[in-house]
């Protein structure tokens, strides 16, 4: 599996893409602490755009790869490798480069502004925390979309679909869920609908970061010792890391039973 | 007034002289081993020199002036028995008494130092622990409230008592202070022209500063800390709040600061952070909020109805989860000149102002106010999508609300 | 060495292979032929692993090939379509071939014989379809293993390059492998084969020398054998 990992990430370390992504994100972090100045307040809004854009990348570049390097999946799998070493190490290799150009895009220019002179590191480590958990997520739900559709477009389409849905039309349906059940007690239900939905839970982490202090303003008691102690965070961490775990899995089967 | 000066130094000469005169010794093994024998055996004007010990008594009367002086501290126990010092004379001094254990009663109010219709009183340097009410001060003027430190163990807000009470007390200055852990910091009422300032209220039950039906007061360079709800300021007018700090405090019904049925306030470089709200608003008219900073606060300000003539010039809203929150449509009141961090415009006169106006109400906050589960949803592309199509045509929020001159850069 | 019984396979609802047997003990070269959509290349695959039979059995010298992948090392294949990742060098993939497989030597040799050597610090993406049909014979012919499978081997090839080929296939063949090819070039599979397994509609029609089938059909050449064959059953 490692010498799989080993070359698509030098696959992919090659790839224009890899740059382009690295530069985005360097051009990004720049930009806002260039006009901002301010280490906490370009993290917020690094925050804001990384729980979009990091599902986006990695769905986009998850399908891209799969579909790009299928005759070579076949030359692997005339090799003596297991089917798993060759998913998983495909899977592994592009969510580690992806998780790479992040880290370096947004961590070099914040290095650079002193990040770790800053009361700002702290934000900063939750961010990139959660910016490679959504790119694992998202790359392993691209990788499953594309190994059961066949017909690229198709596989292209419903990957961006899912992240339309997850980052947009999902918060749409549960607003209007909880406004039109507001007069029962929903305060479970809305942490439920925030679990299903791995962006929405990178969006949790962020708020009880950033925004403790209007949630707390809320008085369900489940509410309150969900964002009042640190089970929130425990509990949203480990959510995501099933996040991550299940779609792998669901890689790994997939792949055991597909014909090439 | 002229008379009162005069009074006063009047006063003071005599103190002068009479310290000269005869000056009360108190120790544990002295002839006089209480506090009360040696009142009873001072003359008006005495300084009562208190040594180093554990004095257990309570109901202790003061009904001279007289000065009592704590040496290193003295213990003054009232084990739980009751009130421990009364002062029913003018130009009373208390200074480094170390009083503890107040009586806890249902039905009677007991404190450790309580004025009773006195004036010119002084109490400096003391420090009170497992108290019930701290300072009562009733019916008393011209006095002065100086240097003490309050520590409390309240739990239940039935059973515990106010840090430093005024009732009906008016020309009193209260400042320097430390009350912690009791169930108001500060609580006044009924009490015209004082003036707080330079205190620390924090941990304590409910309010940090608490006061009703009190005219005319000034607050400054205080810090309001971590308190149960905040600071409350309700059925007051003419009040001035400057350089006070309102910071953590959190909860469901938590706020940095009340105002409720208030008029003409002033609330001038005050700074809010880290608060559920910072400023809860309701019936309040005629103030002028100049110069604050919001800083990192669930709600900057939430408004709940019926404010006129509000002014908000020159403030700093800096990260807040909501600046500005409406419950209604109506607005009378002016935003102008503000620094709003979420602010996205440009400013191509260069003139330091923003081109296209700041709307600080959004559409989002109007919706957690009607189903408050949603607020899980903060900082959800979908709502930034709603927030943005309200922006654009407000439909919920009041329209006239923005700030015209919106600044680009914090001060 | 190659045992299939029953080997059934269906894609959605379209069966491919239809229950067949075919056992291949012997040394030497076989040519799979049969008609497009025949099975042909779903045959060479399930011996691979690369599709996976919904019922039936495959054995590789003796050893059942469910679920494992080390019977791989006992087999070389050249797979049809010689797509590889754009952005490693000739060389580099050759390296990754041999880090993932094993080491040998015999590539140097193989990249003299088809004049690679301008080519090996090119990326993959960059070369003409010929050539890249050239890295893919170098990659199967480097190991020396017992079962050699070829998937369309000529194709792209230039007239030179097709005579290395078949002198390879030839030196290979007498060491004592069992090669499996499939071709449509009648002529090559005529020069080159032993023995003829014809797949149609899922199944074996003939399995036998060449010569048994141009006398069972009547026929001087393969080409005309084949399409007697075929003319027959379609009747």
């Amino acid at each position: 599996m490692f010498k799989i990992l080993k070359y698509s990430f030098y696959d992919l370390a090659r790839s224009r893409w890899s740059y382009i992504y690295f530069l985005f994100y360097l051009v990004l972090a720049l930009v806002l602490l260039f006009l901002n100045h301010d280490l906490s307040k370009a993290v917020i809004t690094l925050m804001n755009v990384i729980i979009v854009l990091v599902p986006l990348i990695g769905t986009i570049f998850g399908v891209m790869y799969y579909y790009n390097s299928r005759e070579f999946t076949e030359l692997l799998l005339a090799q003596p490798i297991k089917r798993n070493s060759i998913f998983l190490g495909q899977y592994l290799g592009i969510s580690i480069s992806l998780s790479l150009s992040l880290f370096l895009g947004i961590g070099i220019p914040f290095a650079l502004y002193g990040l770790f002179n800053s009361a700002a590191i702290w934000d900063f480590s939750l961010l990139l925390i959660t910016g490679v958990f959504l790119t694992f997520i998202f790359v392993a739900l691209a990788f499953n979309i594309s190994l059961r559709n066949e017909n690229k477009i198709k596989g292209f389409g419903y990957a961006v679909l899912l992240w339309l849905f997850l980052a947009v039309i999902y918060d749409g349906i549960f607003l209007m869920s909880l406004i039109l059940f507001e007069d029962y007690p929903l305060d479970k239900l809305s942490l439920a609908g925030t679990m299903l939905n791995p962006v929405d839970l990178s969006r949790t982490l962020i708020l009880l970061k950033l925004d403790i202090s209007a949630l707390l303003g809320y008085t369900g008691a489940v509410f309150k010792q969900f964002f009042g102690t640190n089970l929130g965070l425990f509990i949203s961490l480990a959510v995501l890391f099933l996040w991550t775990i299940v779609p792998t899995f669901s890689i790994l089967r997939k792949a055991r039973r597909k014909d090439f | 007034m002229s008379f009162r000066i005069q009074y006063g130094w009047v006063c003071i000469a005599f103190l002068f002289f009479q310290m000269n005169l005869k000056a009360v010794e108190v120790c544990n093994s002295c002839p006089i081993s209480s506090i009360q024998k040696g009142i009873n055996t001072a003359l008006s004007g005495d300084t009562i020199w208190v040594k180093k010990g554990t004095y257990k008594e309570f109901n202790i009367l003061v009904d001279k002036p007289l000065t009592i002086i704590g040496l290193d501290y003295p213990v003054v126990d009232g084990e739980d028995k009751g009130e421990i010092l009364r002062i029913i004379s003018d130009g009373v001094t208390i200074d480094g008494l170390f009083v503890i254990n107040v009586g806890t009663s249902y039905t009677t109010d007991y404190a450790a130092i309580r004025v009773v219709r006195s004036k010119n009183f002084t109490i400096k340097n003391v420090v009170l622990e497992n108290l019930f009410f701290g300072i009562f001060l009733e019916k008393s003027s011209y006095g002065k409230v100086y240097h003490n430190k309050i520590i409390g163990d309240a739990v239940d807000e039935y059973n515990s008592g106010n840090g430093i009470h005024l009732w009906y007390s008016h020309s009193v200055e209260i400042s320097k202070n430390i009350v912690q852990g009791v169930r108001d910091g500060i609580y006044l009422e009924f009490s015209d022209s004082i003036l707080v300032s330079e205190n620390i209220s924090r941990q304590n039950l409910r309010y940090g500063l608490h006061f009703m039906f009190s005219n005319n007061d000034v607050y400054s360079n205080n810090e309001f800390e971590n308190n149960g709800a905040g600071v409350a300021v309700m059925f007051s007018k003419k009040i001035k709040m400057n350089n006070n700090l309102f910071k953590d405090n959190w909860g469901t019904a938590s706020f940095g600061l009340l105002l409720k049925e208030i008029n003409d306030l002033e609330i001038i470089e005050n700074v809010f952070e880290n608060n559920t709200i910072a400023i809860s608003v309701e019936g309040a008219n005629r103030v002028n909020y100049f110069n604050n900073t919001f800083k990192s606060n669930g709600w900057a300000v939430k408004v709940r109805g019926a404010c006129y003539s509000n002014l908000f010039q020159g403030n700093q809203f800096l990260n807040n989860s909501f600046d500005v929150s409406y419950n209604s449509r109506i607005n009378d009141n002016l935003f102008e000149g503000n620094y709003w961090s979420k602010y996205s415009g440009y400013d191509l006169d260069k003139n330091g102002i923003g081109d296209i106006p700041y709307r600080p109400v959004k559409l989002f906050s109007y919706i957690v106010n009607r189903t408050p589960e949603t607020i899980v949803l903060l900082r959800s592309l979908f709502i930034d999508i709603i927030d943005f199509s309200e922006k654009v045509s407000p439909v919920f929020t009041p329209d006239e609300l923005v700030d015209n001159k919106p600044l680009m850069k914090p001060k | 060495m190659i045992e299939i019984t029953s080997l059934y396979k269906k894609f959605n609802k379209n069966p491919v292979l239809l229950d067949l047997d075919l056992d291949i003990r012997e040394k030497g070269i076989f040519a799979i032929l049969g008609p497009n959509g025949s099975g042909k290349t779903t045959l060479i695959k399930s011996i691979l692993g690369m599709v996976i039979p919904d019922k039936g059995e495959i054995k590789v010298f003796g050893e059942n090939i469910k679920r494992t992948s080390e019977y791989r090392k006992k087999i070389d294949y050249l797979p049809q379509i010689a797509n590889f990742p754009s952005n490693l060098k000739v060389k580099e993939l050759i390296k990754m071939i041999k880090d993932l497989r094993g080491n040998t030597e015999r590539d140097l040799h193989l990249i003299e014989q088809f004049g690679l050597e301008p080519h090996l610090d090119k990326k993959l993406g960059n070369l003409s379809g010929g050539t890249k049909q050239k890295v893919n014979i170098v990659l199967t012919f480097m190991f020396d293993s017992p079962i050699l499978i070829l998937d369309e081997p000529t194709t792209g090839l230039d007239p030179l390059a097709l005579i290395q080929l078949k002198n390879l296939i030839q030196k290979e063949k007498k060491k004592g492998k069992t090669i499996l090819i499939t071709s449509h070039i009648m002529s090559f599979v005529e020069e080159m084969t032993d023995e003829i397994v014809f797949l149609l509609e899922g199944n074996i029609h003939f399995k036998g020398a060449i010569q048994t089938l141009k006398k069972d059909t009547q026929q001087n050449d393969l080409e005309h054998a084949i399409a007697a064959l075929l003319e027959k059953n379609n009747v």
